[in-house]
Order: C-alpha cells, then structure tokens, then sequence
C-alpha cells in the first residue's frame, strides 16, 4: 500500500484523480437515494405551497437571518414534544427552499408557533420584543412595520419556484400580487384565494390596515407555521394501514 | 507590489479589470430597483481601483528576467496582510453579535445591525476572510518551495487573491443589505457563488501548472492537503449552491433542493468545509511550517498518508450527524455517526504526527512563542476531533444539539486549532517574506500567544458551561411530570456565560491587534535586508520567453 502511494504521489493527474474519487463516495451514497426513496418523505395531503404574503414573510425571515437564533426541527423527544408540539414531519418542509431547521436555539423553535400567540402579540413582540419578554435578547425588528411590502415582484418569485418543483398553477402566478393584498388586507376575493390556499388566514396582521407592509407578510407566515397538518387525521390515516 | 508584472501581463490585467467592470456596470443598471445594483457599483468601484492601481505602473521599464530565478512572493505578502486584516474584522464583528447576546440594544436600531444579519458577517469575515486568504497566501509560498518551482506566471495569483477578496467582500456587504440564502457558510447569492467558481478554478490551475514543472520528484505533503482543500471545496461549493436566481436583474435565487435533501445537502457541505477548508487546508500549512520552524522532519511518513486518505474518505460521510433525530432518514444519521466515530483515527493521527515531530526540539517550543502556537493548535485539534467524534453520538447529540455546546465546540476548533496555526505560520513566514532575521518584537508574539490562548479558554469554558446547562434545564422535569424550567428560565441561566463568552472574544482580538501592530512595525522597519539564501531559490526558472495565456 505504501509502495503504491509512493508512486502516486509522483503523479500530480493521478492525485488529484484520487482526491476526486475517494471524496465523492460519501455524499453519492448518503445525499442521490434521498432523491429516489419514496419513503424520504411521507404523504402529507394536507400540505399546501405558501401563499404569496406567507412566501414575502419567509423571504423577510432569511433575510433578517432568523434561522441563526431560532430552529424549525422539533425533535421526537417527550420534552420537546410538549415544549413546541407534535415532532416535525420531512413532508413539512418540502416546499421549503431552502430549508430552515435552523442549527441553534439562542431562541425557541418555531416549528409550530402558529396559531400559538395572537396577531397583537406577535407585532408589539417583533417591534420590541422585550416589552413582552422582559429577559428577551431578541433584536427590535420596528422597521418591519414601517416599511411597504412590495408586491409587485411576487409572480416572478413563485415562477422561480416552480422552477425548482414547488407546484404552483398558471393562475397562482398571475394573481401573486392580487393574492397577496387579498390576504394582508382580509378583503377582495378571499374565497378564491382559500380555494387554491386551503387553510388560509387572511386579515389585517400588523394593525395597520391602510396598507399592507412587511410586517404583515412575516406575521402571515410565522402564524401558518407548522399548523397545515392536521395530525388528528394523519394518525388515523396511519392506523388504516 | 505589481512591479515584477510585465508589459504583457499588465495589458491583460487591464482587459480583464474592464471586463469586471463592465460586469458590475450591467447589475447596477439591471438591479437598479435591488440590492443587486448596490453590489453592481460595488464591483465596478473594485475594477476602478484595480484599473487606476495598474495604469500608475503601466509605463514602468520592463522587469528583468532575473526575477525568474527567484520564487513569487508578492501575492503572498499582500495575502498575509489581508488576512490580518479580515481578522480583525471578524473578529470584533464576532465580539460584538457576543456582546448582543448580553446586551441586544447595541444595535443602532438598525436593521443591517442586527444579529441576524452581524453573525454571518463575523462566521464570514473570520473563515472565509481570514482563514481563505491566510491558506491562499501559504499555499503559494508552500507551492514554490516544496516543488522548487516558480508560480507559472505573475498574473492569474493576484487574480486568484483580488477576486477572492472581492467574493468576500460581496458576501459580507449583503448580509448587511439582507442578501442571503440562509444556508449556514454558504449564504453569499449566485451571482457571487458563480464568481467564486471563476477564481477557484484559475486557483486550481495554478496549482496544477505549477505542480506539473516542479523539480522534485515527489508531491510533498502539504501539496496534497492544500490539492484536496482547492478540489473538494469546489465540488461542495458548486452542488450545496445550485439555485435558480428570479431574475438575472435580482439578487435573491431559490435553492434547487428542499426540505429533507437541501438540509442533508447543506449540511454535508456544512460539516465538510469544517473538513476541507478549515482542516485540510490548515494541516497543509501545519505539515510545512511546524518541521522547518522546529527544525525537524516530520515524524512519520506513514501516518501521514494514513491520516490523509482517512480524512478525504471518512470526512464526507459524516455531515448528517448534524441532523440526529431531525426528519432525516434514520440510515443517514447512523451512517453519519459511525463515520465521524471513524474519522478519530486519521485526525488523532495527524494530531500525533505533529506532536511527535516536536520530540527533540521542546526547548525551542518553550523559548519561541512562534512554534508553540503550532503546538497549541496541535493539541486544540487534537481535543477538537476527539470533542466532533463525542458530540457526533446520537444520544450525546440529544443533548447537545441546539446548544451553546456546539458554539464551544466550533470555537475550539476555531481559535484553538485554525487561528493558532495560521498566526504561528504568519510569524513565521513575516520575517522570512521581508527578509528579515525576526519579527520586530518577539516579546509582542510572547503577548500575542497568551492572549489568544487566555480568550479562547475562558470562550470555551463559558459555552461547555452554558451548554450543557441549557440541554439540561430544556429537559428537566419536576416530580409531578410537568417541565421544570421554561425557555425563558434558560435564557437569564445563560447571562454569565454569555458575558465571560464576550470577554474570552475580547482577549483574542486584542491579540490579533498586537499581531497586526508587531507584523506592521515588521514590514515598516524591514530596513537591513538580509541577502536571500541560495536555497529559497527555484531549481529551474521557466523560460523567459514564457506568458500567461500561453
């Protein structure tokens, strides 16, 4: 083995073809079947792509780099459990790109915040987070709520989605921007809007309903967080097989 | 600095420096309406300088050819510099998201300086910063001796060196406009992401070229560390960033990947720039710089191949264990755990291969600050790998994961092994660089060593405290089966630490400062140049005749 390598370092080609070779087994063999194996991710009918205000307020939370301080991964452990709710699911991320599991938990997960607090809470909480939690170490995030939501390039954002597998229609795509007002300002056509949504939650989120800023969208989709499905029936879909 | 370009070179250096321009000229005007056309004008202003800096030489005599029969140390001097300079940067930027974690109103109450956005400023000034141009530096140095070869040309390293800077400096100006995938140490976008790969594959042709015209049969050591560092971060760059952007006129793209497989992805990524970029590069310079400052051969050839193929090999299988009990699969997590158990043996390996190599020459490593910070970093890796193996464990990991016992860990493997060894080959290579027989001040590089290895003890006691305490207090229940202890109870339990956490940080900047005052005064006062010895010299110089592009 050694009279082998004494050789081979001779040879710059040669090395460098080793390195290639030795180093590409363990990603080809861990990450290529994740994209095969059906079971990877598990059926989830209930789970819907986001809307177009919940997908500004995920692109509000990249881009404030939430996901340093709070993960989105409950773990099957009976305190986590009852600390943030039912463990995560792989299919509650599918349209997640990318993902935010998140690595750390300076603050609690986030998993399954929706629904867990009211809209009130969450604006005075991002615009000064300790005045709800005194010990908070969160920063102040007031500038959300000054700041307009722009909607205008929504269409193109869930265009490029679809490029990358997320299954919006035709008619998602031409009405991104419609749908966003529809659902900040709780008004319009609501009822076509949960037709392709289902669950959706659309109303005034920041308190401000003269216009819809980039504090709705992140209250929009911290409220749908971890709330699309529903469990009850999942389990007894379980049990039927 | 550019004096040793030639005519033709310069000219293409302006081609390019236009064509750059011209690159950043169109994202400004296409993302007029978004944070893509700050950074247009940002690069055209890179090009600017670029372009100013070349014309102010351009009418400069030729240089004559007896440059060839000596090694190219130019990029590597302005490398070490830059490096010294990214550290600083980062490292008070990381002191300062610490400080937010004890105090979150030193913000400005501005958005850019919040710690979302500071943290991957400081995870990026430091490694990518700091540590990038600190391996490109070496390894150009490293390259030339140990192949008795001049770089194959004067151009494509400072364009390697310049545009890797400009890389950085876009990934660190968009964190702070909200420019970021969100993937942990890849979060620069694709139009950054594409420009990396331009570099790095004119960095990997250097390498090459320069390989192949060496004069020594054998392909020593350090080459193939820094080889596996330059290829393998490749290969995890180009998949973990596959993305389709908006729009051509947008910064913001959507990853390729979702979920499951973006996560595994990521972190297969993640834990291997941990492998190739912050330890095989970094066992590169260890295998050159420790044997000459120590003055003796490295211990054991074997082991070093050993060690080598066992980290090229076993490294990347280990990255899921950054996802025990996550929705991943459960045969990723196993795999993931065994191979990091594995991975103990070449990287005790390569810990001992130092050490070993220090027997004989401990009286030098107790009078010269310079060796001991290789010393330190040898053990810190040491520790580091043994800690990575243990935390990998999955039920090691139930507790651990989410916890400032991660944080700990990284920074052992950061200040203790990456940065020691990096200022221990700096102090080395200063004097050398500028021709001198010491550093200005070695009693300041006494200072620097203690400073450093102060802060990162009391850094690393604070967050193995403050972790371990954490885990618990989160799964802690009260006799009547409720839980003990609310999030918030956890948070005020981390208050101390988190202040002990700043001060540690705090001690290794002012470190690095001394460093930069101590490395300046150096290069400043490097007045009675000592005549370069007849072995810092290339076996052959290419042929005069011989041009990039050719």
């Amino acid at each position: 083995m050694f009279g082998l390598h004494y050789r081979l370092e001779r040879k710059a080609i040669g090395l460098v073809l080793a390195i290639i070779i030795v180093s590409s087994i363990g990603g080809l063999v861990e990450i290529a079947p994740l994209f095969t194996i059906h079971q990877t991710v598990e059926d989830a009918p209930d789970m819907r792509v986001y809307t177009p205000l919940e997908l500004s307020g995920r692109n509000i939370y990249i881009r404030e780099g939430c996901y340093v301080c709070h993960s989105q991964m409950i773990r099957p452990f009976r305190d986590e459990v009852e600390r943030y709710g039912h463990y995560s699911l792989a299919a509650e991320s599918m349209y997640d790109h990318p993902f935010q599991w998140g690595s750390e938990r300076t603050g609690p997960d986030l998993a399954r915040v929706g629904g867990r607090y009211s809209d009130e809470w969450h604006v005075q909480h991002l615009k000064d987070p300790q005045s709800v939690v005194p010990e908070s170490i969160m920063p102040k995030y007031a500038f959300l709520a000054q700041k307009n939501l722009d909607t205008s390039r929504l269409g193109a954002d869930l265009a490029a989605l679809r490029r990358v597998g997320v299954p919006y229609t035709d008619e998602d795509i031409a009405k991104a921007d419609e749908d966003a007002r529809t659902q900040g300002f709780g008004e319009g056509d609501t009822a076509g809007l949960a037709k392709r949504y289902p669950k959706v939650q659309a109303r005034d989120f920041d308190g401000d309903p003269e216009r819809i800023t980039e504090m709705d969208a992140l209250v929009a989709y911290l409220q749908g967080l971890g709330t699309q499905v529903d469990f009850k029936s999942a389990s007894a879909r379980e049990a039927a097989k | 600095m550019l004096g040793q370009l030639t005519k033709n070179e310069r000219q293409l250096a302006l081609v390019i420096l236009l064509a750059v321009g011209l690159w950043g000229l169109v994202f400004g005007v296409a993302g007029k309406d978004d944070p893509l056309g700050a950074h247009g004008w940002i690069i055209v202003l890179a090009a600017l300088a670029g372009i100013f800096k070349i014309i102010s030489i351009y009418y400069d005599p030729e240089p004559s050819d007896d440059r060839l029969s000596s090694y190219y140390d130019d990029p590597t001097k302005l490398g070490i510099i830059l490096a010294m300079v990214w550290a600083v940067i980062g490292l008070f930027v990381g002191d300062w998201v610490a400080w937010l974690l004890v105090k979150p109103d030193l913000t400005f109450d501005a958005g850019w300086s919040s710690f979302g956005r500071l943290r991957p400023v400081h995870t990026t000034g430091v490694i990518f910063g700091f540590g990038g141009n600190a391996l490109i530096a070496t390894s150009f140095y490293v390259l030339q001796r140990t192949s008795r070869a001049r770089l194959p040309d004067q151009l494509s390293p400072w364009f390697v060196l310049m545009g890797y800077n400009l890389f950085v400096i876009l990934a660190v100006t968009g964190y702070m406009m909200g420019i970021t995938q969100s993937k942990e140490y890849a979060e620069p976008e694709w139009y950054a992401d594409l420009w990396l790969v331009i570099v790095w594959v004119t960095y990997f042709g250097i390498y090459l070229r320069t390989l192949m015209r060496r004069k020594e049969p054998h392909i020593y050591v350090a080459n193939w560390y820094y080889m596996a560092f330059i290829l393998v971060v490749a290969v995890l760059h180009i998949v973990n960033n596959l993305a389709v952007p908006v729009s051509l006129g947008h910064a913001k793209s959507y990853s390729l990947f979702s979920g499951v497989q973006d996560a595994m992805t990521e972190w297969w990524y993640g834990h291997n720039a941990v492998a190739f970029f912050l330890t095989s590069g970094f066992l590169g310079m260890m295998y050159y710089y420790l044997p000459i400052r120590a003055g003796r051969p490295i211990f054991s050839y074997r082991l070093s191949i050993i060690s080598f193929w066992g980290i090229t090999f076993f490294y990347m299988w280990a990255g899921s264990h950054h996802l025990h009990y996550t929705a991943l699969p459960q045969w990723v997590q196993t795999l993931g755990m065994t191979f990091s158990l594995m991975l103990l043996v070449p990287s005790w390996a390569s810990a001992t291969n130092a050490l070993l190599t220090l027997n004989g020459a401990w009286h030098k490593v107790r009078d010269d600050a310079t060796l001991r910070f290789m010393m330190v970093a040898a053990v810190f890796y040491g520790l580091t790998t043994f800690e990575g193996s243990f935390l990998a464990i999955r039920s090691v990991n139930s507790l651990s994961h989410y916890t400032d016992w991660t944080v700990g860990h990284v920074h052992a493997g950061a200040l203790g092994w990456v940065a020691m060894i990096t200022f221990g080959s700096i102090y080395a290579s200063v004097p050398w660089l500028w021709k001198q027989k010491s550093m200005y001040s070695p009693k300041l590089v006494e200072v620097h060593f203690w400073l450093a290895v102060a802060g990162t003890i009391v850094y690393v006691f604070a967050m193995w405290n403050s972790g371990i305490i954490q885990g618990l207090m989160w799964r802690t229940y009260t006799e009547n089966g409720t839980l003990a202890y609310s999030f918030v109870d956890s948070l005020i339990a981390m208050h101390p630490y988190y202040i002990a956490r700043a001060v540690g940080g705090l001690l290794f900047l002012l470190g690095a400062l001394v460093g930069c005052y101590n490395i300046w005064m150096t290069i400043k006062t490097a007045t009675h140049v000592i005549p370069e010895s007849a072995a810092d010299r290339p076996a052959v110089a290419p042929a005069a005749a011989l041009q990039p592009g050719e």
